[in-house]
């Protein structure tokens, strides 16, 4: 029987929760990295038991740590994060040149070829690549030096790469994400990059429609059509069907088009899901409703799921790494949040239930379906 | 040769798998930074966990206390106290208070 493992980021540590492909039973362990703030964890789609997760304290900077037995135990691989080559300034929020300096992982994802080769999406912006299993990292500094890379600016999280989209069909297509930059596509394995915002606007930037400066929040993509993406923005839902050159807002009907995290469906490539957040200045769901809203036309049209998701005085949040699904033939569909509760629906989104509550502030949720 | 006790802070036992103290036969003249270096060397999972990669400075949030004194500042190059040159005390590695 399918076993369906939920790899879980939180403030204070990392949770592994375990279920059958029923989904209705669930053991929770953890926390792993006690006390350490654990942004993502990612297991390999090649050996889903290799798992890397990122662990940072203000003390001790960043770890990785990766497993080898599906998250039972750990062991620290390396922690050396260099910038390749000149340094370079991006803008800092007064405005002045600021030099990149290394923070933390946001995001970690492991490739569809080599369960040894992981990507990693920093703060100060940048693409990291280990090909020995994390023991060491490799800059890809062609994003970096892109011509634009001095006009980068920070968000009021920090200035971090967040979103690593692979192409299972094409390891050369990788997708990023960039607070408070934008999208950038590569087409040849990281080496060059091109701007993948055509067609955003966004009023809080002096020029709406400039190729950077979007708050990109989260991309997702269905991997039978990777050339279809979808973002949360800040503010505006959208969708790009060429690989980020043009984007359209689908924002729809939603309550609210601001938010964080974008789930695709596991098999429908144009069931897209959200979870609304009323505004920018209010990171809770609009009237203290918790909402999954899911589109089954690619956008546009948006339906809420509420079934057993609190419906009155909620206002909690859900972060842009929070929410994934699994592939089983009935959809899986998760979400974690900042008030430590981890919902589940094993039926697309149609019922939900908190399968575990009062952890730390979740960060992460990603999903593995093992055979 | 001199035997120096360390003392690392609760997240680094349990990165390094080690007890509250770890004792350290230092070669070199037993400076702040001979000691972390040997240290590094011993354990090589606490690299970056209190000097930063590269520059080798120490982190912000990382202070190193010794024979009741607070050597966070002295240049990397002193020679450590008396007391913990002989192994009376220990170097602390401590982590600055934090909440949250």
């Amino acid at each position: 029987m399918s076993e369906v493992r939920l790899l879980v980021g939180s403030k204070k540590g990392a949770f592994i929760l375990r279920s059958d492909s029923s989904r209705k039973d669930w053991s929770v362990e953890g926390p792993h990295f006690a006390g350490m703030e654990v942004h993502h964890l990612q297991g390999s789609p090649v050996e889903p038991d290799r798992i890397y997760a990122a662990q940072w304290t203000d003390w001790h900077g960043q770890l990785v740590q990766r497993s080898d037995d599906g998250g039972r135990s750990w062991e620290p691989v390396g922690n050396e994060f260099s910038y390749a080559g000149e340094t370079g300034t991006h803008q800092w929020y007064d405005g002045t040149p600021h030099p990149w300096e290394f923070k933390r992982i946001w995001h970690l994802r492991p490739s569809y070829e080599d369960a040894d080769t992981v990507y990693a999406g920093v703060e100060d912006a940048a693409l990291f690549r280990s090909g020995d299993g994390g023991k060491t990292w490799m800059e890809l500094d062609g994003l970096r030096n892109h011509s634009t890379g001095q006009d980068w600016a920070p968000g009021a999280g920090g200035m971090c790469l967040h979103t690593i989209l692979l192409d299972p069909g094409n390891p050369a297509r990788i997708v990023v994400a960039i607070s408070a930059a934008g999208a950038f596509r590569s087409d040849d394995g990281g080496r060059s990059w091109s701007v993948a915002t055509g067609g955003l606007s966004s009023n809080y930037m002096p020029d709406p429609t400039a190729p950077i400066g979007h708050c990109v929040h989260k991309l997702s993509m269905h991997p039978s059509r990777p050339d279809t993406l979808f973002m949360q923005k800040h503010w505006d839902v959208c969708r790009s069907d060429d690989a980020g050159r043009n984007w359209t807002e689908v924002s729809g009907n939603l309550p609210s088009d601001f938010g964080f995290a974008i789930a695709s469906h596991a098999h429908e490539a144009e069931t897209v899901y959200v979870v609304p957040i009323k505004s920018d200045a209010e990171h809770f769901p609009p009237e203290g409703k918790l909402r999954v809203y899911r589109s089954r036309t690619g956008g546009g049209e948006w339906e809420a799921l509420t079934e057993g998701l609190p419906q009155e005085n909620c206002f909690v949040d859900v972060m842009r790494d929070a929410m994934a699904v699994d592939s089983l033939d009935e959809c899986g569909v998760y979400f974690g949040t900042t008030g430590g509760q981890v919902y589940a629906s094993p039926d697309e989104g149609e019922s939900w239930r908190a399968i575990v509550e009062h952890l730390p502030r979740v960060h992460s949720v990603e999903v593995q379906t093992i055979p | 040769m001199t035997e120096v006790r360390v003392a690392l802070p609760a997240h680094l036992r349990t990165l390094a798998r080690t007890g509250s103290e770890v004792r350290l036969e230092v070669v070199r003249t037993p400076t702040i930074a001979a000691v972390l270096d040997e240290l590094e060397s011993c354990y090589p999972v606490l690299r970056g966990t209190i000097r930063d990669h590269g520059s080798a400075h120490r982190r912000a949030y990382i202070r190193l206390f010794g024979a009741g004194r607070d050597l966070s500042h002295e240049s990397p190059e002193s020679l450590l106290p008396a007391a913990v040159r002989s192994g009376a005390e220990p170097l602390r590695v401590v982590g600055a208070i934090a909440g949250g």
